[in-house]
């Protein structure tokens, strides 16, 4: 009995890199639609990681302890108000660091007397407490924050939307609140965990008290407690505070709410995930194509191999691997070009680089099993060729 | 070394006979020139001695093994150990080397490639080309193509060496070459089976099978 045909692997891979050798044009072309599709998947990984990796980062330093207190609504709809000692109570909570607290006034901020009233550009004057900026991570971008003689006086902070509708670039300026002039000491930078402050025009209480007869009673209050004590205070806010009616305070935690923007982007790059697998998907079918255009013009190579021993299974595997070498190919390139556009788009945005190694994996893998697929009916066809018929054309 | 008992090759529907029941015996050793017009049938005759083609009704036999019994590992192995063909096209492959083009011809032989290409010098010797190792296709004659075409066929010492109109695309001096070429291989001991045209070629081998319409109408060796 004859010694059966062999091919070694090391020959599968070399005849299997043929078509990409001899025709590295077609084989770049046809990989590029692999290639993008891929890309565009990982970018939208690495986009949307590296925005993961920069809440992280910024909740990690802003801390996710704050709770916020505000005045709901009673059973009756009834805007309610907090008790004018309401810090003070928060403050006695077991496990509370920090409180404070903002109050709405019912007045308008404008940027002179002759301005419009209508058009009170949603900014809100509130009454601030001297601990408010510390509490809540805020800071001043230029002048200073309230102090004992300025919260005596007519002196406002305005918050950066404030600021930006007012026109107000430096301290000194005057502005009209709630029928007086107010002159601006400071210019805070957007509040990340109470992005309500960047709409106010902040003041001291005795002012408050004196020109709109305040009467202390808070709408919001801010505390920072320990990280594990932060559920336990959570549920006792409401009935520290107002014990007769605790389902009209509404407790909320800001950070989750940057966390729930978040991921709210994230929904959008399921889209973006989509419209990247068609991408893969019509890459899967150039290369089939491309594979078939590949079968039909090397039918006399095929007709050789099979005279000089070649079963059906090497033509098979010769064509299987050239179509699995280039999504390879493709998915390979299309990795590097994904992760340079997440690069870009993170040094652009001053966001942490991330890439979780596994989607890259993934990718590969991925293109692996397209390439399989889109080779597989040229290699069968390849195989079927019969030789003579291969030989003569 | 073949042996073929009234072997028919149909094609199409309604079927046209290519081979329309030939019945030969090649003994090892011998040289064969298959010789007839256009359309008698012989390289379908060749392709079914070359395990290529399978006969529609008739027994093939080849190197002592019933074709038709065979499935295609087993006739692809006969193809890789036993036999080696040269086409009048030459199909070598365009940018790759002489003695890489020679070399494949012990591809699917699972030998390692260094050791291909070591065969491939010497086939490569014994066709007169040692001086055309590192040179393409489109470097070389015709002449100087089939020759490692040649090489190719016989790198790995079959007993059955096939050629399909071996010098239809050479002038006569190249020609002649490839046949004194032939001829040596024979003289080795190798059994050659030549598909031709040229009479003038024809009449110089010992043993000259004519078809026509295919069927074998003068075997020589049959009237001496």
């Amino acid at each position: 009995m004859t010694a059966p045909s062999r091919l070694l692997n090391r020959d599968v891979l070399r005849i299997g890199t043929t078509g990409l050798r001899t025709r590295p044009t077609r084989a770049v072309l046809s990989a590029l639609g692999i290639a993008i599709g891929i890309a565009a998947m990982i970018a939208v990984v690495g986009i949307s990681s590296s925005s993961q990796a920069r809440l992280n980062d910024e909740l990690a330093r802003l801390g996710t302890n704050l709770l916020r207190a505000t005045a709901g609504t009673d059973f009756t709809g009834k805007q309610t108000t907090l008790p004018p000692d309401t810090v003070g109570k928060v403050g006695m909570v077991e496990g509370v660091e920090r409180a404070s607290s903002t109050a709405t006034l019912p007045v308008s901020v404008y940027r002179s007397r002759l301005s419009d009233p209508a058009a009170t550009g949603g900014l809100v004057p509130m009454v601030a407490d001297r601990s408010l900026l510390d509490v809540v991570s805020g800071h001043v971008r230029t002048g200073t924050w309230l102090n004992p003689a300025t919260s005596a006086f007519p002196a406002v902070v305005l918050g950066s939307a404030a600021a930006d509708r007012l026109g107000v670039v430096t301290p000194g300026t005057q502005i009209w609140l709630g029928g007086n002039n107010f002159t601006v000491v400071g210019i805070l930078d957007p509040v990340s965990l109470a992005p309500e402050l960047d709409r106010a025009a902040l003041i001291g209480e005795p002012v408050a008290t004196r020109l709109f007869a305040f009467d202390g009673s808070p709408t919001t209050v801010y505390e920072r407690s320990a990280d594990e004590a932060v559920e336990r205070v959570r549920s006792l806010l409401g009935p520290t505070i107002a014990p007769q009616a605790p389902s009209g305070v509404e407790v909320s935690r800001p950070s989750d709410a940057l966390a729930a923007k978040n991921a709210a982007n994230q929904a959008f790059t399921g889209l973006l995930v989509g419209l990247g697998s068609v991408a893969l998907l019509v890459g899967g079918i150039g290369v089939a194509n491309t594979m078939i255009i590949s079968v039909l013009e090397r039918r006399r190579e095929i007709g050789l191999r099979r005279s000089l021993g070649a079963t059906r299974g090497h033509i098979r595997t010769q064509f299987l691997t050239e179509a699995l070498l280039l999504s390879a190919l493709g998915g390979v390139f299309g990795c590097g070009l994904g992760a340079a556009v997440t690069a870009a788009m993170a040094l652009t945005n001053r966001w942490p680089f991330a890439l979780p190694a596994e989607s890259l994996a993934i990718a590969v893998a991925a293109t692996l099993v397209i390439g399989a697929a889109a080779g597989l009916y040229p290699a069968v066809r390849a195989a079927r060729t019969p030789p003579t018929a291969a030989l003569n054309s | 070394m073949i042996s073929l008992s009234d072997v028919q090759r149909a094609y199409g529907a309604p079927p046209v006979l290519a081979c329309a029941g030939i019945s030969l015996t090649i003994t090892p050793g011998e040289f064969v020139a298959i010789v007839g017009p256009s359309g008698s049938g012989k390289s379908s005759l060749l392709n079914i001695i070359g395990t290529l083609d399978r006969p529609t009704a008739g027994v093939a036999r080849v190197d002592g093994l019933d074709v038709s019994g065979l499935d295609d590992r087993a006739l692809s192995a006969l193809r890789a150990h036993r036999i080696g063909f040269v086409f009048q096209q030459f199909h070598l492959a365009d940018g790759v080397s002489a003695v890489d083009n020679v070399a494949d011809g012990l591809l699917y032989t699972g030998v390692p490639r260094a050791r291909r290409r070591l065969a491939a010098k010497g086939a490569l010797d014994r066709v007169g080309l040692a001086h055309r190792l590192d040179h393409r296709p489109n470097q070389l004659s015709g002449g100087e193509r089939q020759r490692v075409a040649i090489a190719r066929a016989v790198v790995g010492d079959p007993p059955l060496l096939l050629a399909d109109e071996p010098t239809g695309n050479l002038d006569t001096a190249s020609g002649t070459a490839i046949v004194e070429l032939l001829d040596d291989l024979n003289r080795q001991g190798t059994t050659v089976v030549v598909i031709t045209h040229d009479t003038g070629l024809a009449e110089r081998l010992p043993r000259r099978i004519a078809l026509r319409d295919g069927r074998v109408v003068s075997d020589s060796s049959g009237e001496s």
